[in-house]
Parts: C-alpha cells; sequence; structure tokens
C-alpha cells in the first residue's frame, strides 16, 4: 500500500440537544431548593432508607416512595476526591477548571449520598468525615447549580 | 444450569493502539473479526448470529449493529446490540452463551469494540450519568474510581505505595502481550512520581485510552469438539448492575462484584476460588481495584488485598496468577475490554495464551467492570461443566 | 418452542409525559405486566431493559431504569434497539435453561430531543451524514423506489393512514386517533416527496413491558398465555445504494425462518392478525409483503379491498399501529404486546377473531434490520 497521510473528518460543531424530564420527585426538589433553600429526600415505607435525590422507587425493596423528608443542608463527606486532570465539560464543550473538589455528601437525615463541588481551598481541611455545609448562588434557578459547592464547618 | 453445553472456540484480537488512523471503525472490526474466523478455522459462511456492542458517544454512531455491516460480515445474518457501558464486552459474551445455550444458534460472533480516539472520552463517560442530577460534577470514569479508592483507603488503610504495586504487576505481564497497546515495564516509585489525576490515583495508575476490537467465536457443543481439541466451556455467567445513582453505591466495597461472585460460584459449586481457580482476567480499570475487588470476589478477606498482591500469589508464577494480558491498565478500548478479558481467559483454557500462558489451567475467571460500579462474571473451565 | 408471553403493561403513547421521567414510565409498564401476569418481582428471575443511548441523551441509558425494572438483585443485560430484539434475547435467556422467567422493558421519550439530529447520526459519519439526511428523507427515497417499483400509489399510501388513524379510535394507548380522509392524507403538508405529514408517524413517548416464562413456570400459573412459535431476525447491507431499496429482503428472510419455526407454510392463509412497523404509510404496505402476508406489489390493492381493515380477511395494526403514536424503541415490543391482547381476546373494542399473529420490529434506516415474532393462542 502506499504511504499516505490518513485523512481525519471532523464532526463539526454537532450538538445534540435534549430536555431532560425530571419528574414529579424531581420537580419538587428543585422547586424546594428555589424557593426555600432547603433538601428534600424521600423515605422508603419498608426499609425506612431516605433517598437523596429523591425519586419513585426505592431499588433494594421495589416499591414506591411517597413520604418527602427535609435533610441536611449540612452533612458528613462520605467520600471524595480531587480533579487535577485536564478535560472537555460536555455540559460546555469547553475545558472544566481544575482542580476541583468532587465529593460524596452525607446530608443529614439521609442515607445516600449527594453529590457536588466541595471547597478545596484549603485540602488539608477536605477529609472523610468531615462536616460540611452548602454554599448557594445568588440567583435562584432551581437547578443543581443553586447549589455553588460545599465547604466544609471549621 | 444450561439446557446444553457452549464453548468458545475461536478469539481474535487487533493490535490494540492509542490512534488507529489508519482503519474506518468497520475495517477496526473486521480485523478482529478475520482473526477469530481464522483462529477457529471457519468462515462467516459458518457463523449463525452476530452481537456487537460499544458505547454510542465515543464515535458518535447511532445504530452501531446496522452501521458496522460490512465489517462485522453481518450481511443478511442475524445482528443484535448489547450495550451496558464498559461492562459492554462481558455484557456480549454473556449473551453468546444464552443464544447458543437457548438452541436458538449453533455458532454465534460476538464482536466488542472502540475507537476512543475519535472523542473525548472523559466526556463521553461523564454523559453517562445523570444529566440533572450527576453531570455536573462528575468528571469520568476516573473520578468514580478515585471516590472508590479513597473510601477504602479511608476505611482499611491501604496506601497508594499498595496500589502502585499492582499496577507494576499489570504493566510487567503487558510485556508478554503483543496484542498490549502499553508494554513497558514501570517501577513502584515512578507510578508514585507520576502526575496525580484525582486524589489518590496517579497517572501510572490507571488504563490509557485505546483504539480496538476484540472477537469471540461460541458454539453447542456438537459443532465445538469438531472445531476445536480444546474448548473453553463457560461453566456458568452471573451479573449485578446494581445501582441507579452513583450515591447510592456503598463506596470502598464492590458489592455488585461480592453478589455476582457468590452467584457465580454456588452455579459451579465452587467453594475455594482462590484455591480452585488458577487465573482471573479482571476488568480492572485502575490500580487500586486489584486490592479491592479480590476482596469482593471471595479470594481473600476484607482489608487483605494488599498483603495478597505483596505476597507476589498474583504474579505470574504466583498462586493465583491475575491479568497475565497485563489487563485493562495496558489497554482498554472500552466497548471492547470485557470481552478481551473473555477472550485472553479463554486462550488460557485453550493452551493458546503463548508467552504469557499460565501452565495447567482448568478454571479460568473473567470479569467486566463498568456503569454504575456494575460488575459481569463468567467462569471458563477445561473440563466440561455439568448439565 | 417452549416458551410463552405471561404479561404485558403499556403506558398509554403521548406526545410529550412531561412529568415522566424514564424510571417512572419503566415503572408503570412494569408494574401492569407483573400484575397482568398475577405474578410479584420476586418471581421474575433476570431482566432485559431496552433503551437507546442517543434517544435518551445519556451514554449507557440503560442505567437510568434499573430501580424502576426490579434489577438490584438479578442478573440482567441491556439491548439497545428495537423492544423486538430486547425481546428476542430474553426468549434466548428463558430458553437457555438458566432462567424460567424473563421481564423484558422498552421505553423510549421522543419529546426530549430533535429526532431529526438523533436520526442523521444513523448515516456514516464520513461519507453521508453532511448532507443532512435523516429518518423522514431517507425513508421518502425509499418510499419513491417502492411506489416505481410496483406501481404502489400516493392514494393507496394515504389509505393506510386513514385505516390505522381511525383504528386507533378504538385503542386507548394510540396517541392520534381521527377520522381522516385520502384528500385529508395528500393535502397534508408534503414533508419529503412522496411523503405528506399524515404519512409519518409522530414523535411519541411510551413504555412497553413484557414477560417471557418457560413452559414449567407457565404451568404454574392462571394466566392465559401466548405461545411463542417463531422468532427471527435479519439484518441488510448498510449503505442505502448497496440495498434495493423498494425490497425488503431481510425481513422476508427474518419471516421465512420464523414462520419455519413455527411449522406455518401459507402464512397468508395461517396468520390471522398482523401488527407491523409502520413508521410511514409506505413502511406498512412494503412489510406486509415482505412478511409473506401479500404477494410484491400487491399489498395497495389489498388494501383498497379492505383485506387489511379490522373486519377484513387479515387486519394489520387493528392498534393504529407507530402511525398513531410511535415511541421509538418501545414501537416493536407494543406490538407484540397488541397482538398477545388479540389472541388472548383481551383487545377490547379493538378486538378481532384471531388464533395466531405475527408481530415485527424494525433497526436502522429504511428497515435495514427486522425481527419478527409468530405468536399462538395455543401451545
Amino acid at each position: 500500500m502506499e504511504n499516505i497521510e490518513y485523512i481525519i473528518i471532523e464532526s463539526g460543531k454537532a450538538v445534540q440537544p435534549f430536555n431532560y424530564s425530571v419528574g414529579m420527585y424531581g420537580s419538587k426538589f428543585f422547586y424546594e431548593l428555589k424557593n426555600n433553600r432547603k433538601f428534600l429526600g424521600v423515605r422508603c415505607p419498608k426499609c425506612n432508607k431516605v433517598y437523596v435525590p429523591p425519586r419513585r422507587v426505592c431499588g433494594d425493596c421495589f416499591v414506591e416512595m411517597k413520604e418527602f423528608v427535609e435533610v441536611g443542608p449540612q452533612g458528613t463527606i462520605g467520600t471524595f476526591t480531587i480533579l487535577r486532570f485536564a478535560f472537555i465539560d460536555p455540559e460546555t464543550g469547553t475545558q472544566k477548571p481544575i482542580p476541583y473538589g468532587y465529593g460524596f455528601i452525607k446530608l443529614d437525615g439521609a442515607d445516600t449520598l449527594f453529590q457536588h463541588y466541595i471547597d478545596v481551598h484549603d485540602e488539608s481541611k477536605v477529609k472523610i468525615g468531615a462536616r460540611v455545609e452548602p454554599v448557594f448562588s445568588e440567583e435562584k434557578k432551581g437547578t443543581i447549580k443553586d447549589i455553588l459547592y460545599f465547604r466544609v464547618i471549621d | 444450569m444450561a439446557k446444553r453445553r457452549v464453548a468458545i472456540v475461536g478469539t481474535g484480537q487487533t493490535h490494540h493502539r492509542s490512534h488507529r488512523p489508519d482503519v474506518n471503525g468497520q475495517e477496526l472490526i473486521h480485523e478482529a473479526v478475520t482473526r477469530a474466523l481464522e483462529d477457529a478455522d471457519l468462515s462467516i459462511k459458518n457463523i449463525d448470529a452476530i452481537l456487537i456492542g460499544n458505547m454510542d458517544h465515543f464515535e458518535g454512531i447511532n445504530y452501531v449493529d446496522c452501521w458496522s455491516i460490512d465489517g462485522s460480515g453481518g450481511y443478511h445474518k442475524p445482528v443484535i446490540k448489547l450495550t451496558t457501558g464498559g461492562t459492554t464486552g462481558s455484557t456480549l459474551a454473556i449473551g453468546g452463551y444464552h443464544f447458543v445455550a437457548s438452541g436458538m444458534f449453533d455458532k454465534v460472533l460476538i464482536i466488542g469494540w472502540e475507537k476512543n480516539s475519535e472523542s473525548d472520552t472523559t466526556g463521553a463517560i461523564t454523559t453517562a450519568f445523570d444529566p440533572v442530577w450527576d453531570r455536573l460534577v462528575f468528571a469520568g470514569a476516573i473520578s468514580g474510581l478515585a471516590v472508590e479508592a479513597q473510601a477504602y483507603m479511608a476505611k482499611y488503610g491501604a496506601t497508594d505505595r499498595d496500589g502502585a504495586r499492582v499496577s507494576v504487576r499489570d504493566r510487567k505481564h503487558a510485556c508478554n502481550n503483543p496484542y498490549a497497546q502499553l508494554r513497558k515495564e514501570v517501577t513502584l516509585e515512578e507510578v508514585l512520581a507520576s502526575p496525580m489525576l484525582a486524589d489518590p490515583i496517579h497517572l501510572l495508575d490507571v488504563c490509557p485510552r485505546t483504539d480496538g476490537a476484540c472477537a469471540v467465536i461460541m458454539a453447542s457443543e456438537e459443532y465445538a469438539e469438531k472445531i476445536t481439541s480444546t474448548p473453553d466451556w463457560i461453566w456458568a455467567t452471573a451479573n449485578r448492575h446494581k445501582y441507579t445513582y452513583l450515591g447510592d453505591v456503598n463506596w470502598g466495597e464492590l458489592d455488585s462484584m461480592a453478589q455476582a461472585s457468590q452467584d457465580l460460584f454456588k452455579k459451579c459449586g465452587i467453594t475455594e476460588p482462590r484455591k480452585q481457580i488458577d487465573v482471573i482476567e479482571m476488568y480492572q480499570p485502575y490500580s487500586f481495584a486489584g486490592i479491592i475487588w479480590i476482596e469482593d470476589m471471595g479470594i481473600v478477606p476484607r482489608g487483605k488485598g494488599a498483603e495478597y498482591i505483596w505476597s507476589g500469589a498474583t504474579d505470574m508464577g504466583g498462586e493465583l496468577p491475575i491479568n497475565p494480558s497485563g489487563g485493562v491498565i495496558a489497554c482498554n478500548p472500552i466497548g471492547a475490554t470485557g470481552l478481551i478479558r473473555c477472550a485472553e481467559a479463554a486462550m488460557q483454557v485453550m493452551g493458546k495464551a503463548e508467552g504469557r500462558q499460565v501452565p495447567d489451567v482448568n478454571f479460568a475467571v473473567s470479569t467486566g467492570f463498568g456503569g454504575c460500579m456494575w460488575t459481569d462474571m463468567i467462569l471458563h473451565g477445561k473440563k466440561k461443566p455439568n448439565l | 418452542m417452549e416458551a410463552a408471553i405471561i404479561g404485558i403493561g403499556m403506558t398509554t403513547i403521548e406526545k410529550s409525559k412531561i412529568g415522566a421521567t424514564y424510571a417512572d414510565l419503566v415503572w408503570e409498564a412494569v408494574n401492569k405486566a407483573l400484575n397482568d401476569a398475577g405474578i410479584g418481582i420476586e418471581d421474575i428471575d433476570n431482566v432485559i431493559t431496552t433503551s437507546s443511548d442517543f434517544w435518551d441523551g445519556r451514554t449507557i441509558s440503560c442505567m437510568a431504569v434499573g430501580d424502576a425494572s426490579g434489577v438490584r438483585y438479578k442478573n440482567c443485560s441491556a439491548v439497545e434497539g428495537d423492544g423486538t430484539f430486547g425481546a428476542a434475547y430474553a426468549l434466548a435467556r428463558t430458553l437457555s435453561g438458566d432462567y424460567n422467567t424473563t421481564l423484558v422493558t422498552a421505553h423510549s421519550k421522543g419529546s426530549e430531543s430533535i429526532s431529526s439530529i438523533i436520526t442523521n447520526a444513523a448515516f456514516d459519519p464520513i461519507y453521508q451524514r453532511s448532507f443532512g439526511l435523516d429518518m423522514i428523507s431517507a425513508s421518502a427515497m425509499q418510499a419513491r423506489a417502492y411506489m416505481h417499483a410496483t406501481g404502489t400509489t400516493a392514494e393507496q399510501l394515504a389509505l393506510v393512514s386513514c385505516k390505522n388513524h381511525k383504528n386507533a379510535k378504538d385503542n386507548p394507548y394510540a396517541q392520534l386517533p381521527m377520522d381522516i380522509t385520502v384528500e385529508d392524507v395528500l393535502n397534508s403538508e408534503m414533508i419529503a416527496d412522496p411523503l405528506h405529514k399524515l404519512d409519518c408517524s409522530p414523535v411519541s413517548d411510551g413504555c412497553c413491558a413484557i414477560i417471557i416464562a418457560n413452559a414449567d413456570f407457565v404451568k404454574k400459573l392462571n394466566v392465559k398465555p401466548v405461545w411463542i412459535k417463531g422468532v427471527a431476525f435479519c439484518a441488510d447491507a448498510y449503505f442505502m445504494g448497496d440495498r434495493d431499496l423498494s425490497k425488503a429482503r431481510a425481513l422476508e428472510e427474518a419471516a421465512k425462518k420464523a414462520y419455519t419455526m413455527a411449522g406455518i407454510t401459507n402464512p397468508q392463509k395461517e396468520i390471522d392478525i398482523a401488527e407491523v412497523y409502520d413508521a410511514f404509510t409506505y413502511q406498512e404496505l412494503m412489510w406486509i409483503e415482505g412478511l409473506g402476508l401479500a404477494e410484491y406489489g400487491k399489498a395497495g390493492t389489498m388494501l383498497e379491498k379492505g383485506m387489511f381493515n379490522k373486519d377484513g380477511r387479515l387486519p394489520v395494526n387493528p392498534s393504529g399501529g407507530l402511525l398513531s403514536g410511535h415511541p421509538v424503541i418501545a414501537a416493536g415490543l407494543y406490538r407484540i404486546a397488541e397482538v398477545v391482547l388479540q389472541l388472548r381476546g383481551q383487545a377490547g373494542e379493538r378486538q378481532v377473531n384471531a388464533r395466531r399473529g405475527v408481530a415485527q420490529g424494525v433497526n436502522g434506516l429504511c428497515g435495514q434490520s427486522h425481527c419478527v415474532w409468530v405468536l399462538d393462542k395455543d401451545k
């Protein structure tokens, strides 16, 4: 075969926009977050586990959950990492600013973990088991971005 | 147990590379298919059906089962697509086994492939998670794995030196595998000195991005023994895709592996996996998993994974070699990766693993990992399973 | 074959189920299917979900519906493509001897995306995609080829639309029940010549679930099983220029195999009802012929004679078909569920007299890959 330089075809700026339904459970969570800056979980009638984010079905028990309960806003770090490598954020198409703290937070009263950013301004304070609280954005949009990040309580 | 026996009779894979601009996707697939057919001394005419899989958003192709026909050989054949994320390759193998065991087909061709060079892998994996709840903060596979390692270290006191030891093992093993992408030995110090990607994971703790494909041919007992004198018998399969939300995961233990292993071993009468299994090809995308997941598999008790790794038991020549191929740390074309584990385990049982052969393999285990901390498992055996 | 469908569950098909997540849809369909079979989730020993990363706008789309389909402590897997293919894998698992009962789900929410962008991604990125082709424009080319080869007329295509939208009036799950005339179809907006708006199926949301069980398990139940007699699937060439678009050769092959499995030698006589994948009007006619239910090029004339009407000799899509509601990935599974209802005599106002039926699903562009199911009231 000939020695040729291989051609690469770029897709261009193709995007596939979506309108994701969050359903009744997600909508309730975001209204509460937006209007009252509070977190809602939902309790399983069978195993009593409190799930955040709230959703219809308890995966363990396969039953419908209906009892909303307030959780947080404070919690403890369940586990975390600090991202230090650059990658393209599929939400924006641009490089994600690094480093950033990526945390799983056990909000007080919840049995599952809630994902969000953790402030890593002082990395020495960020540990599994550390107490954290949310910092909210000024703007109230009713999305996950209404929370800017969680920070360790001194 | 199954109604009829099923065996792997041929395998083929590409020489995996970070970037294959010399072939398009169909041609990459075709390379692996041709090699598998050659290995089994079959022609595409002998194949009754094809199972294929990858992860759509790495290449941006919808209906890959239809698009891939020229590469797969699926022209006027039954073709079906299975996809479950990282577990896709193992999911495909489990699917092929069921289609043959059912009697619907006698000989099936199973194909996993990925051209990870064609998109931003981390960006694409991030879109695997819930668009409303997870996507903002999630940073692809590495972030999910890093939080697992953090949780395990906090619970059992393992160190990043322990993790590095696993990376040293797999990267050494990869030097014996001509198909692996990364074939360079590293030292503990080099792993620890490599850039920190996401605490506690260093660059040399994790898998690379890869272009590659793998094909496996399975046949019913009637055909298997005519095709090869050394069929790799599928004894059983088991999987658990437990979680829908990352926040529900029991971080620090791989529940899905623990439950799938118990299911698998029970089906096959394996009571002492450490003694009865001769080799494991584990879908282990980063080093710490090499410690944590062998505990979940029941090879060693909780918290004893690192000690077992340091003993050398999982190195080539040890009690229970793990990843003679070099595993996922040496090459990770995602949709193919689980199937490569299956193919490598089959080669060990069939005695075809050449420079990476473990002697006298009676039982081998291959696994798949992916999704929301999910596990697939297959038990391969030299002897025929009971029906 | 030693397997039967023991339960089915469908959500209504709607233009936009804005308040429901994928998991909500699956939860509804799964519970309906379990109730229908008179069993609990604990009686299900493995699960197949069917979804599409493209249509769902997320990689690993099966992840979103795991909890809602009860996979937590079970073996499971996921098929991408039409629900008939998901069901085919579920059948294999049930027949393998490893499992007794397989739950199959298929869901789709076309309302959440722009369908032309999703189907454009099915074209080859190197050679075809930049022309802006989508499912509708590609199908228009196929419609043209089929009409040219067979002499099928625009009026005959329009009649399919009239029949199916009318049938939908008897189907409480259908999205577009309506009385329309051939003139209404021909006067509707020309989308891609020769396809008018009313020649095309709508964008829809919906979820369907079925439960497949082996013969031993069926014995333990107090339900009317519908027996699976033949299942086959087959794919044609990818590039449309490599195919004779006016013919459905892959469907012919799949149908032939499925009929052989079912012991059917004369499908025109032995099949009593067909639910086919009428994403576009011309496709119903092409698929009827591909399924051997009419001679090539004759379906249009037979339609005019009323043979495929609800009270005709061979009712086709008494549910109203995809033209009356098209939740993409779930569409073929709905076809199976509808045939099940018919064979059980539980199809309500849309009931026809049927002992044996055929259901069909499609993957890819212009019917590149087909899956055919032959179902029977009796074992």
